[in-house]
């Protein structure tokens, strides 16, 4: 049994983006702030704080989360994902994020860093996904710029492409 | 927004997560996938003194099909029940609901049993512990003991779980494949306006309503036709004691209790 007491500042290891990371936290601190403060991975972005809003969904072990309602102590050992991870080079997008670019996905950006976390995780287990499956999954997002037609596009440019990439297809390059 | 302090304690095996709350009782409370806590912990409506975690406990992490009923485990995240390849034959009312339940961001870590806890009077999971007539396994330092789920929800957010007991596991009855669930909500995968569950008993029909009431309501009706059936569903609908809220009227949460209620029973006694 472990005991994080609380007022005290407890160490926290875990895997960002696929480095190793650490990181103090005391046992009230959620993921949310620890990534933004103490780690100073400010794309994850905090709206509601009770997990209706998304914009702050990260994955844990591979699953999409809300860091707001996830405790820094819990992903002690865990493997995170954030936004940042993203682009495969500081000037380049990724897959995902270059059909939001292409198809105006976003406008103010607030909701995009959480959306394009659950997008990307769910694009990597269901490579072939409909509207409607897309459509459910922003249903855990709000966007209040968009009116979401964007971003449905973006998904399904985005799944046909990493598809194409998937098959070693290169002719669309 | 931000909890109050506490100390977070993480349990390696049942019993010390049972000591705890034996030594602790109220000002401990138990986090799970933590979906339902966390938030009221961020608008401190919840002020624990302790939070136990139990979601490294493999014994609670299983799901299991035995003697005619399924047990899910207090570790069992609600995507792993979606999950679980038996769960169509096994629960199919819980394969219908499952789905509205949060979102696929919000059950990859809320558990089943912690949505079951917190008895959110709107909430889809304890609506169908109450119309499949689940029990509740509730375990202390002290003893086990097993309540029905019509005993367990006692109102709005309060079951009857003493203190120092932690909720093991729920067991649903197996095979029930006669059933049919419905819910509207604002938006999907957001707390029920009104959810309502059908299941074939015998000659008649359970419904279960979620959503309107403190608690989720089951009722049984005989197989009705015309304008005794909704005669009995008007009565039914009336009896649950709507309220006006910011979501809905009690007049349009009847009206929904109506004529969903009208479809499902159609639906299960086709």
């Amino acid at each position: 049994m472990i005991r994080r007491e609380a007022g005290r500042r407890h160490a926290v290891n875990f895997v960002l983006n696929g480095r190793p990371c650490a990181g103090e936290a005391e046992p009230r601190l959620l993921l949310s702030d620890f990534l933004r403060h103490e780690i100073g991975m400010t794309g994850t972005h905090v709206g509601c704080e009770h997990g209706v809003c998304g914009a702050c969904t990260v994955t844990i072990d591979g699953a999409p989360a809300r860091a707001c309602l996830t405790l820094a102590v819990q992903v002690d050992g865990c493997e995170i994902h954030t936004v940042e991870g993203l682009a495969p080079a500081p000037d380049r997008l990724g897959v995902l994020q270059d059909a939001f670019r292409r198809n105006y996905a976003l406008q103010c950006g607030f909701c995009s860093a959480g959306i394009l976390m659950s997008l990307d995780s769910f694009l990597r287990i269901h490579p072939a996904p409909d509207e409607a499956a897309i459509r459910d999954l922003l249903g855990g997002h709000l966007c209040r710029c968009t009116g979401y037609a964007p971003i449905v596009r973006a998904a399904l440019e985005a799944a046909e492409e990493l598809a194409r990439e998937a098959r070693g297809d290169l002719t669309h390059a | 927004m931000k909890p109050a302090a506490f100390d977070y304690v993480r349990a390696d095996h049942v019993a010390e997560a049972l000591d705890v709350l034996a030594r602790e009782g109220g000002d401990a409370r138990v986090i799970a996938g933590g979906q339902s806590l966390m938030a009221m912990l961020n608008m401190r409506l919840a002020r624990p003194r302790t939070l136990v975690d139990i979601m490294r406990l493999p014994e609670l992490a299983r799901i299991e099909r035995r003697n005619g009923a399924v047990t899910v485990g207090a570790g069992v995240r609600q995507a792993a029940l979606l999950a679980w390849p038996e769960l169509g034959d096994a629960l199919r009312l819980a394969a219908l609901a499952l789905p509205w339940t949060g979102h696929a961001q919000t059950r990859s870590r809320g558990t089943v049993c912690g949505s079951i806890a917190h008895a959110d009077p709107s909430a889809e999971l304890p609506l169908v512990l109450r119309a499949l007539g689940g029990e509740v396994h509730l375990r202390s330092a002290r003893a086990r003991r097993r309540v029905a789920a019509k005993d367990f929800f006692a109102g709005m957010m309060a079951t009857t779980r003493a203190e120092d007991e932690l909720i093991e596991a729920v067991s649903f009855p197996a095979g029930i494949g006669r059933c049919a669930f419905r819910e509207v909500a604002r938006r999907h995968g957001d707390f029920a306006i009104v959810a309502c569950a059908a299941v074939k008993t015998g000659p008649g029909v359970r419904l279960t309503v979620g959503g309107v009431a403190d608690i989720p309501v089951a009722r049984d009706f005989p197989p009705l036709d015309g304008s005794a059936r909704d005669d009995a569903l008007n009565a039914f609908a009336y009896d649950l004691d709507a309220r006006d809220d910011v979501h809905a009227t009690a007049r349009y949460r009847r009206e929904l209790v109506r004529r969903i209620g009208r479809e499902l029973m159609q639906e299960v006694l086709q």
